[in-house]
């Protein structure tokens, strides 16, 4: 799946999207495998409390399903306006 | 409904000329632009990341709540992306409608959605470097009072 990153986010694990073999039943699993790999996984992923996740485009949480999903986008809190 | 995320700079009065042109079918026209500050003095310029696809999905998403909402004839709303200097005009919505109440509520609505339900980051670059700016809890709160 495309796993994609905003802000923050990017800059730390320095890119801007990877595709990702994986699987990870929710997203929580999907970031537990990510932070397995690299510390600068571990350091974006520390506290998922301070991130948001959307599935295909649509704001989720941590605790969903990934069957089906095509893209996982991992961002900070939104600040439009 | 017209909706628009674009780099490019926009006139907030033309734009809402062209929004309230040839209108009889209203009686109420709201708008709001949000503009670049500098509270301290110390702003070079201002940087907006976005999600692209996502972006547009979740405004239109917002707009067709706001519709459903309230009686509105047509809503706007134009969001920029990229460096913006300041004093730049970042976003607008405009909102017409057949009496004020249903104007003004759904253009505090889509404000208040716009802030923390579309996927935008901001980043500033003052005379210290640089940092993202970080979502308050009061612009999460606000969304309860919807």
């Amino acid at each position: 799946m495309n796993v994609m990153y905003f802000a923050w986010v990017r800059e730390r694990i320095g890119l801007p999207q990877e595709e990702v073999e994986t699987r990870a039943a929710t997203v929580a699993d999907l970031v537990a495998e990510l932070s397995a790999r690299e510390d600068r996984y571990a350091a974006a992923f520390a506290d998922t409390s301070a991130l948001r996740v959307a599935l295909d485009q649509e704001l989720s949480d941590f605790s969903a399903p990934l069957a089906g999903v095509r893209e996982v986008a991992f961002f900070p809190p939104m600040t439009g306006g | 409904m017209t909706v628009l995320v674009q780099s490019a700079p926009f006139d907030a009065g033309e734009v809402l000329n062209g929004f309230a042109h040839g209108r009889g079918d209203v009686g109420a026209i709201v708008s709001f632009t949000g503009v670049v500050r500098d509270t301290k003095g110390d702003l070079r310029h201002m940087e907006i990341e976005h999600y692209p696809g996502m972006t547009e999905r979740a405004i239109e998403g917002i707009v067709t709540r706001a519709k459903s909402r309230w009686s509105l004839a047509d809503a706007l709303v134009i969001h920029r992306f990229g460096v913006l200097p300041v004093g730049a005009p970042i976003m607008m919505v405009a909102t017409a409608a057949s009496h004020r109440a249903d104007a003004f509520a759904a253009a505090d609505f889509l404000m208040d959605y716009l802030k923390s339900r579309a996927p935008f980051w901001k980043k500033e670059t003052t005379i210290d470097g640089t940092s993202w700016v970080a979502a308050k809890d009061e612009d999460e709160a606000a969304l309860t009072r919807w």
